[in-house]
């Protein structure tokens, strides 16, 4: 689809600039270009191998990588059920299957109006709430038939916008940091030692 | 167990509704244990401490932490603080809540550590799917700059370090150091060999890079403010003070719990009213895993043993990332196997042969048997693989992968195999079945001695 | 989430680094105690030492990466046993290794299993199959049948991933080698890892795909054949080939090759790691260009002009007549300086040779000259003491660079360069007029102005700079001179810009040889075997072993006839004279003046003012057709002989299939002119071209064909003369075959009494100002253009880029220009109509037009005897 807007494209180079090397910036790159379109675009991989000075296929090799990374578009609500073992023991498949049913599409498809994409998930990491789903990685724990029905019905009906952002939001909240509080990057080329570490010899010397 | 009152040392705030905010982790005690360090002791009497409190590392290989600072080579700068923050291993859930109820505790570890170590940066490497920890860390870390406990000069003094919240984006291998690295760099998260890559020596950007479990980290302000010494006193003489230990599957009460280290036993934590509440519905125990799906599984013979590193090793498995996974009698053994193989070969990232073609292989086999078109020279080929995985199936265990995600498959196979077997036969049609290859670690009982250390 | 030792999670027994490593490591392989170097990895010392792991990720000449896990084996480092990938383990004293135990072979069954079990062994229909590591290991180590009863992983069947290699991924094996050839040593990560686990593949981006010039080495690595490339593939199989060691001349750079042929054809070149020189590596115009030997157009019989003014085939004796009679007329008319003969760089030494002495021993002419205009003064390239490729590669090093794109005229040397400036600390200053393909390796590029190359060289030699000089700051060209006096220096010389003259090039180089005599040079001139052909004697003022015509007469009047009596002219003086009808017959040696002269005009009224035009050449080239006879010669691989690369290293070029229709060596067509002359030429062979050499440069004729076929497959041999640094020394030590070091070296010494080529005076002429309407004009090549091995190999021609101008995106933006629109170039020489470009790698003010493309020749526009060339650039 698209290549990142100037705002985002700005923000990318921010948050390059956090970071002493700035490739390591790519898989929040990647967030980023996915919280924009909802998936990755080719366009957006290509301008991130510019930002970053890579090429393509090096963008598109990290970002195949990763299970979250989509790159054609999915539903509005990307629902993740986990069942791995501890749901499994605890009724992760039958929900899954309940909600295949309830969506009419088979885990890893797309309802046809594009609103929900279902898929069966490993480890979401709350074990002890099995069994349990994400929804635009937002989790609902230990939840019953009736839950999910409740709960696909609400999506539907826009009423937990709040709760549950678009598919690609993943923080609300972003790490800022003001300018005259950024201590440094710590370039891997530059052998200085912290300063800090000068107390240890200091009380070596006075005891 | 002790009688003793044991603190809650990392989940103390989990109950207070503003935990993660900073003014009430200000208010119950948060960022003293910084200011004490930074005003009163010297970088190398913050890394005394935590060798003297024998922190052992809580992200799975349970390494001092400790030692573990020390390896970084003196004189090369600069070094880098990892916190891994990608907790993925089935049936693991404890630093999600540490980051998500209590962020300024970690924050304040990660502070500590690196006014220890030296460490110029540091990156807290979250796990994508966890969005809400995203937020609270996120939130946090803005307010912790903007009160100076974070970024320039903190708390007017001439420390100094930046901690970069950084996103993963779904890859459980990621969770290993290296390639944790990796992914921080900006690439496919495939693990480096070790030697030569040892983080401590070359980590990210092939500087000295110390990797340390959330849980890890969060237990420094504790240590700091109490000393190091009191917390060594709590728990068994290696494995000290308080472990986070996540119960699931089929007990009454699963849940996460903070017990004291080394002396708790299984059944304490399985059967104990406070923590799981025994097997649901009064039903029968068949097996557990004691830490986490890259562990073989223990049985009842197995629960009398403390929750200590050294004495579940020895009795062939480990405690890993502290995930107890409950297994009762109407499980299906070959069903629970497969789901984690499956886990494994979905998650194995592609570089070592062995690992890439063989756990896939294993997991069309054991799906194949589940559709009943298994052969009962399946069962054996299943363990002959298992073999050319991990060489003679054994604890700990021998792999001919790079790093031990691969023979992680094996541990459910063979522990179910050896311990299961009429499962596997009956579900491939019945008759004679030997398995040459037997997996002797798999087939011993817990050591007497053990049993009774609590 | 087991690390299980858990002293490997921070591990550091492994970590220790001894302070001063004692030369060797004593191991134990096997049972047996043997030495390994410091550093050496478990898998390689075991190979020197006859014990061959098995593996397929491991490449000596690229970082381990120890996945593929089929190298594992038994080290104890004194832990006990335990299996480790020997490519990545560095071998330490008392380590003992076990490649035989039970549980290395166990483990090793094992790896092939898991290889084989999505492979679709499909070895009847492979490429690959015969020569496939995997089948063969299979054989030797694999387990019988196939346990494996699942569904294969399936994708669709081969996908082009570029021009010419097509990849399958069902037979991949996920090595890393081809994608970390791409990152590592080409520099092209434009192939990658795609996905994760089970699903992973190597693959491009779409739209992206892996045009590498270097593309073709990957097919080469491939341990299966998942890669394949598309000028052999289903041509052959491995066991109908016939193969011998050759070396590449589609340039210069001499890669070490084997020719693989079968019928008589040429199938394919595969590298040979050839230590001083390509490591293995070839670029894809050097190994895929054997189409053009193979082409259907070659010249296979000579040709007249008839009558009515048109080539027609003719028989040998019949061409010859006509080129006797011809070369007879012309030297009664305008005597030996009536003859001249331009071109010989694509001939063999020996080849070289013949054509001199009939030029200038027989004839008496010494109107010759292998280069065309596009090269340096020969003075330059033989009066300079010379570098070997290790030389400017050592480590700790500095490289200047005066002269071209080394990825586009010299790609393997480009490779060296990459890998010295990335793994051994060399650092790399290049002055070049516009940003070229290397600049990312230099740490400084200086973007001098055109023409101006002498003046900046000056201030970088003297350190000393007023407020800029040639365009370049002041503070600049302080930090060069500084980085230039504070490491060993290297100087590696040719021709940036054909739109310019050479001279200031050449005298920046006798000032820093000046200035710093330790200083060597590294020729730059690209084309095939031009050093061999200027030491043979293809230039004016030269006699074969790189002897000055003036001194060395009276040895050689020994065995020539005659030798010419004063110095001739270059290409532009006969080029020049022959437009003036002064030349009576040319000579064209596989010579294209019309193309590869910088000034085409000039060219083409020296080929209509030359009374006979003959030409020997593999193809009917655009001056060929120009010709009253064109003689067929047999190409690369057709003759047997020695090339020298821009080293002065000879090696051996074989023989592998015969000339199309009644061609001939080039060798062959001098001995047969010479006799219609009336002279015996005395060469009934090839390597007699040697031995007479022997007997007028004893120095030089020690580099007989025995020597060099002796050490073929070694390291060849290079040539350490050196007019000037060496004239003085006293002849004792002369042709002292030392066999020391990674070379063999003929370390000769010329004697006093023959003068070494010296280095005359050049002039500057300062380039006059360009008045404010002009760009400067830059005319330099790329890898892939018009030339005649490109244009006749169907799997290269697509890939050149055909003209195109750039221009700095100010001066586009200026000229009111768009993306797709044409411009009008117009000098005082021509005009061209070609697409323009904006580019931030071209300076305010150049105007940057690759030289030899289709749809608009640079030369069109070049005036030879200017200093520089200026062009308005308009709208059409
Ligand atoms: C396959 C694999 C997955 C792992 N996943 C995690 C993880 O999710 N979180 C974690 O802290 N450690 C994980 N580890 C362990 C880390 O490699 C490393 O030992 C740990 O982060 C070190 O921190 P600690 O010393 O504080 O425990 C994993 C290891 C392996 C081999
Ligand atoms: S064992 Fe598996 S997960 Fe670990 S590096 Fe090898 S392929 Fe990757
Ligand atoms: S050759 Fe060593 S792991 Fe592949």
């Amino acid at each position: 689809m698209s290549r990142l807007t100037t705002e985002n494209a700005n923000l990318a180079r921010e948050i390059i600039d956090r970071y002493p090397v700035p490739r390591s910036a790519l898989i929040p790159l990647l967030h980023l270009a996915q919280e924009q379109d909802g998936y990755v675009s080719d366009d957006a991989m290509t301008h991130i191998a510019e930002l970053l000075d890579i090429t393509p296929a090096e963008v598109l090799g990290t970002c195949s990588f990763y299970e979250m990374f989509k790159r054609e578009p999915v539903g509005e609500y990307l629902i993740n059920v986990c069942t791995n073992i501890s749901c499994l023991l605890c009724g992760g498949e039958e929900l899954l299957e309940h909600l295949e049913e309830r969506l009419g599409i088979k885990a890893g498809s797309t309802t046809a109006d594009g609103k929900f994409t279902l898929e069966d998930v490993e480890c979401i990491a709350a074990c002890t709430e099995a069994p349990c789903l994400q929804v635009n990685y937002r989790y609902f724990h230990k939840i019953t038939n009736d839950q999910v029905d409740r709960l696909v019905t609400d999506l539907e009906a826009g009423r937990l916008a709040h709760e549950v952002p678009k598919h690609g939001t993943l923080a609300r909240v972003r790490q800022q940091v003001a300018a005259d509080r950024r201590a440094r990057v710590a370039h891997p080329d530059q052998n200085i030692e912290p300063v800090w570490l000068a107390r240890n010899e200091r009380a070596e010397r006075s005891s | 167990m002790s009688d003793r009152e044991i603190p809650k040392i990392v989940s103390s705030r989990w109950d207070v509704e503003d935990g993660f905010t900073l003014e009430r982790y200000e208010s119950t005690g948060g960022y003293a244990a910084l200011r004490k360090a930074i005003e009163d002791m010297t970088p190398g009497q913050v890394h005394e401490e935590v060798k003297a409190a024998s922190l052992l590392g809580r992200g799975g290989a349970g390494f001092p932490a400790g030692i573990k600072w020390g390896f970084c080579p003196p004189g090369v700068y600069p070094r880098y603080l990892v916190v891994n923050g990608d907790e993925s291993e089935p049936g693991t859930y404890k630093d999600r809540l540490l980051m998500e109820r209590d962020p300024h505790q970690l924050i304040e570890g990660v502070l500590l550590a690196c006014y220890a170590i030296g460490c110029s940066q540091a990156f807290l490497y979250v796990r994508g799917e966890m969005a809400l920890a995203q937020e609270r860390l996120a939130s946090a870390l803005n307010d912790a700059y903007a009160k100076g406990y974070v970024g320039r000069n903190i708390l007017g003094s001439e420390f100094s370090l930046d901690i970069v919240l950084h996103w993963g984006a779904g890859a459980y291998i990621v969770g290993e150091e290296t390639a944790l690295i990796e992914s921080l760099e900006g690439n496919r998260g495939m693990p480096r060999l070790k030697p030569p890559f040892f983080p401590a020596a070359k980590g990210l950007y092939l500087q000295p890079t110390v990797v340390n479990n959330v849980e890890t980290l969060a237990n420094l302000p504790w240590i700091v403010s109490n000393g190091g010494g009191a917390f060594a006193a709590l728990g068994a003489e290696k494995s000290t003070g308080t472990r986070l230990f996540a119960v699931s599957g089929h007990v009454e009460n699963p849940g996460v719990f903070e017990v004291e280290f080394g002396v708790t036993t299984f059944r304490d934590l399985l059967y104990g009213k406070e923590y799981g509440g025994g097997i649901r519905h009064g039903n029968a125990l068949k097996a557990f895993i004691p830490g986490g799906a890259s562990a073989p599984w223990f049985y009842e013979e197995h629960l009398d043993l403390p929750l200590e590193a050294g004495a579940v090793g020895a009795a062939g498995s480990m405690l890993g990332s502290g995930a107890m996974v409950v297994m009762d009698e109407t499980t299906d053994a070959v069903k629970a196997c497969w789901r984690v193989v499956r886990f494994f070969a979905r998650e194995s990232c592609g570089k070592c042969t062995p690992c890439r073609e063989g756990i896939s292989w294993l997991e069309k086999i054991l799906l194949r048997m589940l559709d009943g078109r298994g052969r009962p020279a399946d069962i054996d080929k299943l363990m002959d693989i298992c073999d050319n995985i991990s060489p003679e199936i054994n604890w700990p265990p021998k792999q001919t992968t790079i790093c031990p995600l691969g023979p992680s498959a094996v541990s459910p196979i063979a522990s179910a195999v050896l311990r299961f077997k009429d499962e596997f036969v009956t579900l491939c049609g019945g008759g004679e079945v030997t398995v040459a290859v037997k997996g002797k670690a798999y087939l011993s009982q817990p050591e007497p001695e053990a049993v009774g250390a609590s | 989430m087991t690390d299980t030792k858990a002293a490997d999670d921070a591990g550091m027994e492994v970590e220790e680094i001894a302070p001063e490593e004692p030369p060797g490591v004593a191991i134990t392989l096997n049972g047996r105690e043997i030495r390994a170097n410091p550093g050496e990895l478990v898998i390689a010392a075991a190979e020197r030492n006859g014990v061959y792991i098995p593996r397929f990720c491991y490449h000596s000449r690229m970082n381990s990466v120890g996945m593929c896990r089929m190298c594992i084996v038994d080290i104890d480092t004194g832990r006990g046993p335990a299996l480790q990938p020997s490519c990545m383990i560095e071998c330490t004293e008392g380590m003992k290794v076990d490649t035989e135990s039970a549980t290395t072979q166990k483990a090793q069954e094992g790896v092939l299993e898991f290889l084989l079990v999505n492979h679709p062994l499909d070895c009847p229909v492979c490429d690959k199959g015969g020569e496939c590591p995997l089948q063969d290991q299979t054989m030797a180590y694999g387990p019988g049948e196939s346990r494996f009863v699942e569904e294969k992983r399936h994708f669709e069947k081969p996908i082009p991933v570029s021009d010419v290699v097509l990849l399958d991924r069902e037979r991949c094996i996920l090595c890393d080698r081809c994608t970390r050839f791409a990152k590592e040593v080409a520099g092209d990560p434009l192939i990658h890892f795609i996905d994760r686990g089970n699903e992973t593949q190597v693959n491009t981006f779409p739209g992206h795909p892996f045009a590498s010039y270097f593309s073709g080495n990957t097919v080469q690595i491939c341990p299966v054949g998942a890669l394949t490339a598309t000028p052999y593939r289903f041509k052959a199989r491995p066991w109908d080939l016939e193969e011998v060691e050759s070396t590449c001349t589609s340039c210069s750079v001499g890669c070490r090759v084997v020719v693989q042929t079968s019928r008589n054809r040429l199938l394919r070149y595969q590298g040979v790691d050839l230590d001083p020189v390509n490591w293995g590596w070839l670029c894809d115009k050097g190994r895929f260009d054997f189409e053009a030997v193979n082409s259907e157009e070659r010249l296979a019989s000579p040709l007249l002009r008839d009558e009515g003014l048109l080539l027609e085939p003719a028989t040998w004796s019949a061409a010859l007549a006509k080129a006797t009679s011809a070369l007879r007329l012309g030297i009664d008319r305008g005597g030996a300086e009536g003859v001249a003969v331009l071109g010989g760089s694509r001939l063999t030494n020996e080849d070289a040779y013949a054509w001199t002495k009939l030029a200038k021993g027989i004839i008496g002419t010494d109107n010759v000259d292998c280069q065309l205009g596009d090269g340096l003064p020969a003075e330059a390239v033989l009066g300079l003491p010379r570098a070997t490729i290790n030389e400017a590669c050592q480590p700790g090093g500095v490289v200047l660079l005066v002269g071209p794109d080394p990825k586009e005229e010299l790609p393997v040397l480009y490779l060296r360069l990459r890998h010295a400036v990335l793994n051994d600390d060399v650092a790399l200053v290049e002055l070049a007029p516009t940003e070229t393909a290397t600049t990312h390796l230099a740490t400084h590029s200086l973007r001098h102005r055109t023409g101006e190359v002498f003046a900046l060289v000056e201030a970088l030699i003297s350190g000393e700079a007023p407020t800029e000089v040639a365009g370049v700051r002041a503070d600049q060209i302080e930090d060069v001179a500084r980085l230039l006096t504070e490491r060993p220096l290297t100087v590696i010389l040719g021709r940036a810009n054909l739109a310019e003259t050479a001279i200031p090039t050449a005298a920046a180089a006798k000032l820093i040889h000046q200035a710093r005599p330790e200083v060597k040079f590294l020729s730059a001139l690209r084309r095939a075997n031009v050093h061999g052909a200027l030491d043979m004697g293809m230039a004016p003022g030269l006699l074969p072993g790189r002897v000055g015509l003036g001194a060395a007469r009276g040895d050689y009047s020994v065995k020539w006839p005659r030798v010419p009596d004063g110095v001739g002219l270059d290409a532009t003086g006969i080029l020049q004279a022959a437009a003036d009808g002064r030349i009576e017959t040319l000579f064209l040696l596989g010579a294209d003046p019309l193309n590869d002269f910088p000034d085409r005009e000039l060219a083409e009224r020296a080929l209509a003012g030359a009374r006979t035009v003959i030409a020997t050449d593999l193809f009917l080239t655009e001056s060929a057709r120009q010709a009253d006879v064109v003689l067929p010669a047999a190409g690369y691989a057709e003759v047997a002989g020695t090339t020298t690369n821009l080293e002065g290293r000879v090696t051996t070029v074989a023989q592998a299939v015969t000339p199309p229709g009644t061609a001939q060596s080039d060798w062959v067509i001098a001995a047969e002119l010479a006799r219609r002359m009336g002279y015996d030429l005395g060469l009934e062979s090839p390597r007699q071209a040697w031995q007479e050499l022997a007997e007028v440069v004893p120095a030089f004729g020690q580099i007989g064909v025995d020597l060099i076929a002796n050490t073929a497959g070694d390291d060849g041999v290079l040539v350490k003369i050196s007019g000037l640094t060496e004239a003085a020394a006293p002849p004792t030590d002369a042709a002292a075959h030392q066999d020391d070091s990674d070379a063999s070296v003929v370390g000769a010494t010329v004697p006093p009494a023959q003068a070494a080529v010296q280095l005359p005076v050049w002039t500057i002429v300062e380039p006059h100002q360009a008045d404010a309407y002009s760009f400067r004009l830059v005319a330099n090549r790329k890898l892939y253009d018009q030339g005649t091995l490109v244009r006749h190999s169907s799997s290269l021609v697509g890939l050149s880029e055909g003209a195109v101008v750039r221009l700095n995106t100010y001066d586009f933006e200026k000229l009111g220009l768009k993306p797709g629109d044409e411009a009008r170039l117009t000098s005082a020489r021509g005009q061209v109509l070609v697409p323009v470009r904006p580019s931030d790698g071209v300076p305010r003010g150049v105007a940057l037009l690759h030289f030899n493309q289709s749809g608009g020749r640079a030369n069109a526009l070049v005036d030879i005897n200017g200093v520089v060339t200026d062009v308005r650039v308009e709208r059409p």
